[in-house]
Formats: C-alpha cells, structure tokens, sequence
C-alpha cells in the first residue's frame, strides 16, 4: 500500500517537475515573444503609410486628412519640448524629495511622505488630465503665463499670447507625472550610499550639504541619470492627460503658449476613429516611431541601471 | 576640501558662517520641495473631491448613462460594471502568467537566460500604454467590431510586468533555508515550489497584484481604440464594447457641455477614491509582509 502510494507520488513527481518547468519557461518566453510581436504589428499596421511616404513621413509637417497628407515632425517636436520641460521642472523638485527622504526627514516623516509622494503617483492620468484641463490650465493661463510673457517675453519660448492649453500645461502635468517616479528611485539610491562614506564625510567637518554634494550625490550619479532618462520615458509615452490639456494644434512653433500635439497625444485624439485606410496606417506610423524612441530610452535606462548595480555590488 | 590653515581659530569666521547658510538654504529647499509635491497632491484631490462630491448620490451609482445633451441626470452604473469585468478578466490573464514568469526568473533560469528575460519584462514595463492600444487595436479591433475582450487584454499587458516584478520581490525574499530543507527531505521542485515557496510569498504576491489592479483601474489608453463607443446601458457581454470609467472621464472632459464636465468630476472622484484607497491598502500590507518575510 504506502509503496503504492510512494510510486504514485515518484510518477507525479516526474510528471510535476518537467510540467512546472515548461509551464513556467513558455511564460517567460512568451513576454520576450509578446515584446516581439507588439513591435512587428505595430510596424506592419504601417505598412501602408510607409510604402505611400517613406521616411519622409518623419520630416513632414502637415497632417491634412481632406488632402490625405500626413507627416510626423509636428508631433515629434511636440514631444521633445514637451518631454524635456517636464525634466527641466521635475529634476530639481525630484532631487530635492529624495534628498529630503533620505538624508533629512525624521523615521515617521519618511514613511509619511514617502507614501504621499508615491500617490501622486498613483493618480490616474485622465483624472490629473481633467483637472490639468479645468484647473490648472486656466490658472496658468490667466496667471503664470502672462507673468512669464511680461519678465521674459524677450525669449522666443515665452513670447505669444497665453492660453488655457497648450504646451506649456502639457509640459507641468507630465512634470507633475514624472516627479514621483524620478524622486523614488533617487531615494533608493540615496539610501543605498554606504553610510560609512556620510558618516566619514560628516566627521571631516563637512556640512549636511556639503556631504550631499561630495558623498551622496556623485556616488549615485549614474543611477540619477537612469532615474531621469525612466522618468524622461514616462513623459514621452503619456498620451490621455496630454491629449486633455495641451489643445491638438499640429504646427512647430518657437512660443510654448501655443498649443501643440505630441506623438502619443495625435494617436489618443483620433480615438473618434480614422476616416481612411491611410489615417489610420499613419497612426500605425506614429505609434511606431514613439514605439521606438521609447524602447531605445528604455533600452538606454536598463543598461545604466545594470552597469551601476554591476559596480555597486562589486565595490561592496 | 581646503587645506588646514595654522591660524585657525575656534571661533567660527566668515567661511564657516557662509557654509552654513549655503547648509540651511539647502536643507530649507530639499523641505520645500517635499511640502509642494504633498500640496499638489492636496491640490488635485481636493479639487476633485470639492466639484465630484455634490454631484455623488444613490441614482448616480444606479442609473444608466444619461444621453448626451439632455438634461436627464443619469448615473455612471454600466461603467462601474464595465470596469469590473475588464479590470477583472485582465487580472485572470495577468496574475497567472506574470506569477509562472517571476517562478521561472527566480527559481529555474540560469543567468543567461535570465538577462534577456528580465529585459523583456522591465521593457514592457516601460512600453507606453498607448502603444499597447494601438497594438490592441490592430491585433484584434482593425476590422472587427470593439470588444471588451481586446480592451481587457490591453489592462492585462500593463498587469503583467507589474505582476511578475511584484513576485519576484517577494520570492527573493523566502529563505533559502526553506527552499534547501525542503529538496534535503525528499521532495521534487515543483513540490518545494507549489508546497513550500508559493504559500510563502503569497502575501506579497496578493498585494502585489492588488497594485496592479490599482494601476490597471486608472488606465485610459489600452482601452481608447478597444472600448471606447458603447451603448448606455449596462453590459455584462465582454463580446461588445464595453462602458468603462476611464474612456468616459476622458470623453466627458473633453466634452463642451458643462454637465459632462460634473458628470466627469464625479466620475473622477469615484476613480480617484477606489485607486488611492486600494494602493494605499496594498502598500501597508506590503510593507507589512515584508518585515515578516525578512524578520524570518
């Protein structure tokens, strides 16, 4: 009888392992295949726009859909300024928080912010793209726009008439997104720098700041900068709240005021559906670009995180 | 740092007094910062909760959606049921899948091939959700009618890294002393696995995916070309289009009728509510879970 039992189990045992070990290893493999295959649909959906353009749909300006005439470089831009605004605002505030969390606040205020910090993060796009929308683009646009004209409307970036959307909006909503994610990992960074390093620091006579500066911040340079390209990654992709708040206008312009449309923004807007084959293949084209801008800043992030914890380890 | 100067003295100089104040500048700043990203998160949820509370009542949860320009009130019932079924159906595919991936990447792969997996999953943690519509779209919408199979899909591709990172946490986290004592008494790996490892990090694994499900209620791109034009009542077919929160906040809010815009406030105090209770749940007892697991 128990032998019995123990062969039943031994046959179970042989069948489990293998199973266990397939189940698991086709799983994984399928993420790496489902990458692949977003990648090749994505593409192929433009193949129609690609074989009409070419690559001059990147360089091309208009997007007239009586004239069937699409080009990318709108949008392009739109995500460059827009992107890199959110960074320009968001890298000091991010530093600032995470230096805080790790080097400053008491034990029962980490835990506090630190939570606090991590639901900004947790708001949902669409819901900081409806107050985006109806709050703070009309403040901005009656208040901090026109202040910013009158000092330093002498730049072509601050010249123009204020709006209530448009660029700029978009670019402090995607600050607003990208501020928690960059201050997270920047925090984990900074807790991670041997204290012995801050402690030797302090005890040379060094102030807090001082020992921020010399010890913790060019410890962790290379982690702050793939927390910065991760967070530059969130921002270029962030479609619902862009397309919210930042007016779908679709020329290059110098002025921020003006409004404007990004690579994911123009795809989220034509959700009404495309009127043509043609439409709809040069969203495919769109996404396809962002598809690969975006895997090459994530790409770049994944490298640097590797190499940096490569070396942290092997120092320690 | 300078070099010793012989007649320094106790007393603090210039020098040290202008460290100082560059100190407390520093400091007051990195505080400063801290308070404005808590102000702007006090900012937005009170402007939510402010315009979304005095439209909230019973008929809100209960009704259909109001049609458009009319006066009716209506209420927001079939996207509250709308989510739930595409939250729902995408946590089914997601949890599984990502829990075999986090197993295999912790307990079978060798480094080789753990690298290009672990890239995979970080990659498609970083895809831009819109890109994940699109591909949606195309795979299987292009053609076809909208179906709340293809919008649940989408969720479930935002899940699934998330899923298998939160995982892999916490099979980290079990003692290897465990995994050991168990395969020295006799039993084979997948029963050390399902039997001893698994039960382990199920605390974590549950919190993990409650995370995911957060994320995955507030997603608004992988369903815009999935489920996006839909009846106004309520559906429980995942073969149609289905109502759902996110595509209605962000049709009403660009909407020009002031009434869609409460409509939307209303609907984003319900969302806001539902995902920030729910990760602020998860985090705690994820934190929590881990402390046991590590204290172990």
């Amino acid at each position: 009888m128990t032998q019995e039992l123990g062969r039943g189990r031994r046959l179970r045992d042989r069948l489990g392992d293998p199973l266990l070990l397939g189940l698991t290893a086709a799983a994984a493999l399928g993420a790496c295949a489902l990458i692949g295959v977003i990648a090749w649909k994505v593409i192929s959906g433009a193949h129609l726009a690609l074989s009409t353009f070419g690559l001059s749909f990147v360089w091309h300006e208009t997007w007239d859909t009586n004239k069937s005439i699409f080009g990318a470089l709108p949008a392009i831009y739109g995500t460059a300024v827009t992107s890199l605004m959110a960074l320009v605002i968001a890298t000091p505030l991010a530093l600032a928080i995470a230096l805080f969390l790790s080097e400053l606040a008491p034990r029962s205020l980490q835990v506090l912010v630190g939570s606090l910090v991590e639901m900004l993060a947790a708001i949902p796009s669409v819901v900081l793209g409806l107050w985006g929308i109806l709050v703070l683009g009309p403040f901005l646009g009656d208040h901090v726009e026109p202040w910013l004209h009158n000092w330093f409307g002498f730049i072509p970036l601050f010249d123009g008439t204020p709006e209530s959307s448009g660029i700029f909006i978009a670019g402090v909503v995607l600050a607003i997104m990208v501020v928690p994610i960059v201050a997270s990992i920047s925090r984990e960074l900074f807790l991670s720098v041997p204290s012995e390093l801050e402690e030797g620091a302090l005890a040379l006579g060094a102030t807090r700041w001082e020992m921020v500066r010399g010890v913790v911040l060019s410890s962790s340079r290379p982690g702050i900068a793939a927390a910065l390209i991760l967070g530059l990654g969130r921002a270029l992709g962030e479609a619902i709240a862009v397309t919210q708040v930042i007016g779908a206008g679709y020329s290059i312009q110098w002025s921020l005021f003006k409004t404007g449309d990004t690579l994911a923004s123009r795809i989220a807007g034509q959700y009404q559906g495309a009127a043509t084959k043609l439409q709809v293949s040069s969203l495919f084209y769109l996404a396809a670009i962002l598809l690969v801008i975006g895997l090459v800043t994530n790409l770049v992030a994944q490298v640097v995180v590797r190499k940096f914890a490569f070396r942290g380890a092997g120092a320690r | 740092m300078a070099a010793v100067e012989p007649a320094l003295t106790l007393r603090g100089d210039n020098r040290v007094r202008r460290r100082r104040i560059v100190n407390r500048i520093a400091e007051g700043s990195a505080t400063l910062a801290a308070l404005l990203a808590i102000f702007v998160l006090a900012l937005v949820v009170w402007a939510i909760a402010k315009r979304g509370a005095s439209e909230l009542s019973w008929g809100f949860f209960t009704q259909d959606l109001p049609l458009p320009f009319s006066n009716e009130s209506g209420g927001i019932a079939p996207l509250l049921v709308g989510s739930a079924i595409l939250v729902g159906l995408a946590t089914a595919m997601a949890l599984p899948v990502g829990v075999l991936i986090a197993i295999f990447l912790e307990e079978f792969a060798t480094p080789a091939l753990r690298a290009p997996i672990q890239l995979a999953v970080d990659l498609l943690n970083g895809l831009p959700s819109i890109i994940i519509g699109v591909f949606v779209f195309g795979l299987l919408v292009y053609g076809h009618p909208q179906n709340g199979w293809a919008g649940s899909i989408g969720l479930a591709i935002v899940m699934l890294p998330l899923v298998t990172r939160a995982t892999q946490e916490v099979l980290r986290l079990v003692p290897s002393a465990q995994r050991e004592g168990a395969l020295a008494l006799g039993a084979s790996r997948w029963r050390t696995v399902v039997g001893i490892t698994l039960p382990a990090a199920a605390g974590g694994i549950l919190t993990g995916t409650v995370l995911a499900i957060a994320r995955a209620a507030g997603e608004t791109a992988p369903l815009l070309f999935a489920s996006s034009i839909y009846a106004r009542t309520i559906n429980w077919n995942p073969n149609h289009a289905m109502p759902n929160l996110t595509v209605q906040i962000f049709i009403w809010s660009e909407s020009v009728d002031p009434e869609d815009h409460k409509r939307a406030w209303a609907s984003a105090l319900v969302l806001l509510i539902f995902v920030l209770a729910t990760s602020l749940i998860a985090r705690t007892l994820l934190a929590r879970s881990r402390r046991k697991l590590e204290n172990r």
